[in-house]
C-alpha cells in the first residue's frame, strides 16, 4: 500500500464511488441517443397516441401497448397493493417479533424467484383456469395482472413493514392509553403515521410492474390491440420491445429504443418520487 | 350503523391474517409446483449432458456452464466497484450534496427494469464496443444491474462495525486505509458476502438483460467472447416455443434450487452477522 499511499487510496475510492451514478448516466445517454431522434422525427403525439403498429409499413403508433401497460399495471396494483399492505400490517402489528424474523425473509424469497418461473406458473396454472372458468383465450390482461400483483408483493410488504416499524412506539401507547383497541390504533394512528412509506412502497411496486418483461410476455397473450375486457389478450410496452428486438433493424429498431425511452422516463419519475418520500421520512426521525 | 370495536378488531385480524396466509401460500405453491413436476427429470445425466435437438431432448450442461460463468464475471466486476463505493461513502466522506447524489443514483439504478439493461447492453457492449453477443457483454451488463445491491448491503455491513473499533485503531496510530483494510473490511465481511450472494442470485434468474447481450448459443463457450445461454434463458425458450415441457420443468427445478440455495445462504450469513453484532 506504500506504493499508492493514503491519498492515492482516497482518490481511487472517490473515483469508484461514482460508478453507480456513471452507470445510470451511461444507460440514460445510450438509450436516449438511440431513441430520442426517432421520437422527434415521428412526433411524440403520433408515437404515443396512434394505434397503428405496423413496422413493415413504417407505422409506429404504440397506443395499444401504452394502454395495455397501464391496464396491466393498474390490475397488478388492485391485486398486489391491498394484499401487500394488509400483510405488512399483520406482520408488524399482530405477529411476535421472533415469528416475523422468519416470515419476512421468506416473503422476500418471492422476489428471488426468477420472473420466467412466474410466467411459467401463469401459463401452466392460471391461464387454463381463466380459460375454463371465465372464457377467453386465458393468456390475458387478467392473468398478467394477477401474476404481476404477486410479483410486487415482496416490494410492497418489505418496505411497508419498514415504515410501519419506524413509527415511534409512543404513538401506539398514547392511543392505547386513550382506550382505543389495537385495530383502532392501527388504522387511526400507526398507518396514518406510516402513510408516506406505504405509498412509496406501492409506487416502487408500480415501477416493478411497468418494467416487468418476461413474465408478461408469457402470460399476457401479446396481441397488439387496445384491450376492451380483462379477458383480452394484450401486449405491454416491455413485451413489444423484447418480442421484436431480436429481428428489428433500422427504423423499427429505433422505434423499439424509443419505446425504451418512454419506459425509462416513466420509471425514473416514479422511482425518484418514491425515493424522495422515503428519504424524507428517514430524515424527519 | 356502528359496529362494536371488538368486532371490527376481530374482523380486521381475520382479513389481515388471511392476506398474509394467502401470500405465504402462493410462495409455497410456486416452489412445490415447480419442484414436484421438475425434480423427477433432474439427475446427473440431465445436468451433465448437452442439450440435443434445440433442447427437445438431452440435458442442460452448457446452460449450467453459462449460468455459472455469467454471474461470476458480473461479480468480479461489480464487487470491487460496489465495495469501494460503499467504503468511500461510509468511511471517507461526510453527508454532502455529492454523497446524496451518489445515493440517489444508486437507488435509481436499482429500480431500472431489466429490459432497459438489456437494451443498453445491446447497444453499448454488443454494438458500440463491438463485443458481440458474448459472455463479456452479458457479464458486464449484469455487473451494472447488481451494483446497487452490493453497494447497499456493503454500506449496511460497514456501518454495523462498532465505532469503538475505529477509535481503537486510530488511537494506535493506524491510518484510515489501514483501519479500513485490517479492521473494518474483515469485520464487515459476512455482510458484504451476503450482498454478493444476493447479486449472484439476481444474475442467475435474469432473462431479459441476458438474452440480448449474451445471446442464446447452446455450444460450450471456449472464451469470454463466445455467446452462451443461461438456464433462465434456456427455460424461457423451452417454455415459450413449447419444445419440451419435461425438460422445461427440469430446468425450472434446477433454477429454483440454485436460486433458493443462494438466497438462503445469504440470509443465513446475514442472520449470523446480525447476531454477532448485537
Amino acid at each position: 500500500m506504500s506504493l499508492i499511499g493514503e491519498r492515492g487510496v482516497r482518490r481511487i475510492l472517490a473515483v469508484t464511488a461514482f460508478s453507480a451514478i456513471s452507470a445510470l448516466l451511461l444507460i440514460a445517454l445510450f438509450i436516449l441517443n438511440e431513441g430520442l431522434p426517432f421520437i422527434f422525427r415521428y412526433g411524440l403525439h403520433d408515437f404515443l397516441l396512434k394505434s397503428d403498429w405496423d413496422p413493415q409499413a413504417g407505422k409506429f403508433g404504440i397506443y395499444p401497448m401504452v394502454a395495455a401497460s397501464l391496464w396491466v399495471t393498474f390490475g397488478a396494483m388492485v391485486v398486489g397493493a391491498p394484499l401487500g399492505v394488509a400483510g405488512a400490517i399483520f406482520l408488524s402489528e399482530f405477529v411476535p417479533k421472533s415469528v416475523m424474523r422468519v416470515i419476512k425473509p421468506t416473503i422476500e424469497l418471492l422476489a428471488a424467484i426468477p420472473s420466467v418461473v412466474y410466467g411459467f406458473i401463469g401459463v401452466m396454472v392460471l391461464a387454463p383456469l381463466i380459460r375454463t372458468q371465465l372464457g377467453g383465450p386465458g393468456l390475458s390482461l387478467l392473468a398478467a395482472s394477477i401474476i404481476l400483483g404477486i410479483m410486487i408483493l415482496p416490494t410492497v410488504i418489505s418496505i411497508s413493514i419498514d415504515s410501519i416499524q419506524a413509527v415511534p412506539q409512543s404513538y401506539r401507547e398514547g392511543s392505547l392509553a386513550l382506550g382505543a383497541t389495537t385495530w383502532q390504533t392501527i388504522h387511526m394512528v400507526t398507518v396514518r403515521a406510516a402513510k408516506s412509506g406505504i405509498i412509496a412502497s406501492i409506487i416502487l411496486g408500480m415501477g416493478r410492474a411497468i418494467g416487468e418483461t418476461m413474465a408478461v410476455i408469457m402470460v399476457a397473450g401479446n396481441a397488439v390491440k387496445i384491450p376492451h375486457s380483462a379477458l383480452d389478450s394484450v401486449r405491454s410496452l416491455t413485451a413489444n420491445i423484447a418480442l421484436e428486438m431480436s429481428y428489428a433493424t433500422g427504423l423499427h429498431r429505433q422505434a423499439l429504443f424509443a419505446t425504451g425511452v418512454i419506459l425509462f422516463v416513466v420509471i425514473i419519475i416514479l422511482n425518484s418520487f418514491a425515493i424522495v418520500v422515503l428519504r424524507k421520512r428517514v430524515y424527519k426521525k | 350503523m356502528r359496529i362494536h370495536p371488538r368486532y371490527t378488531q376481530r374482523l380486521a385480524v381475520t382479513i389481515l391474517g388471511g392476506a398474509t396466509l394467502l401470500t405465504l401460500a402462493v410462495l409455497v405453491f410456486i416452489i412445490v409446483f415447480v419442484l414436484e413436476k421438475g425434480l423427477p427429470v433432474v439427475n446427473f445425466r440431465f445436468l451433465l449432458t448437452n442439450a440435443e435437438d434445440m433442447g427437445r431432448s438431452g440435458g442442460i450442461f452448457t446452460t449450467l456452464i453459462g449460468t455459472i460463468v455469467l454471474p461470476l464475471l458480473a461479480i468480479i466486476v461489480a464487487a470491487p466497484l460496489g465495495i469501494s463505493t460503499a467504503v468511500y461513502l461510509t468511511e471517507y466522506t461526510l453527508e454532502t450534496k455529492v454523497t446524496k447524489i451518489i445515493r440517489f443514483g444508486t437507488d435509481c439504478l436499482a429500480g431500472i427494469p431489466s429490459i432497459i439493461f438489456g437494451l443498453f447492453g445491446f447497444i453499448f457492449f454488443v454494438t458500440t464496443l463491438g463485443l458481440g453477443w458474448s459472455i463479456l457483454s452479458g457479464g458486464l451488463t449484469l455487473a451494472f444491474m447488481i451494483l446497487p445491491t452490493i453497494i447497499r448491503t456493503t454500506e449496511e455491513a460497514v456501518k454495523a462495525v462498532p465505532k469503538s473499533y475505529r477509535q481503537v485503531s486510530f488511537s494506535l496510530g493506524a491510518t484510515r486505509w489501514q483501519t479500513v483494510k485490517r479492521i473494518i473490511l474483515p469485520n464487515a465481511l459476512p455482510g458484504i458476502l451476503t450482498g454478493i450472494m444476493l447479486g449472484i442470485g439476481r444474475s442467475i434468474g435474469e432473462t431479459a438483460a441476458v438474452i440480448f447481450t449474451a445471446g442464446s448459443s447452446l455450444r460450450l463457450p471456449t472464451s469470454i467472447f463466445d455467446s452462451t445461454r443461461t438456464m433462465a434463458v434456456h427455460f424461457y425458450i423451452l417454455a415459450r416455443e413449447g419444445l419440451s415441457s419435461e425438460n422445461a420443468y427440469g430446468t425450472a427445478a434446477t433454477l429454483i434450487i440454485a436460486v433458493l440455495a443462494i438466497n438462503l445462504t445469504a440470509y443465513w450469513m446475514m442472520g449470523r452477522f446480525i447476531a454477532k453484532r448485537s
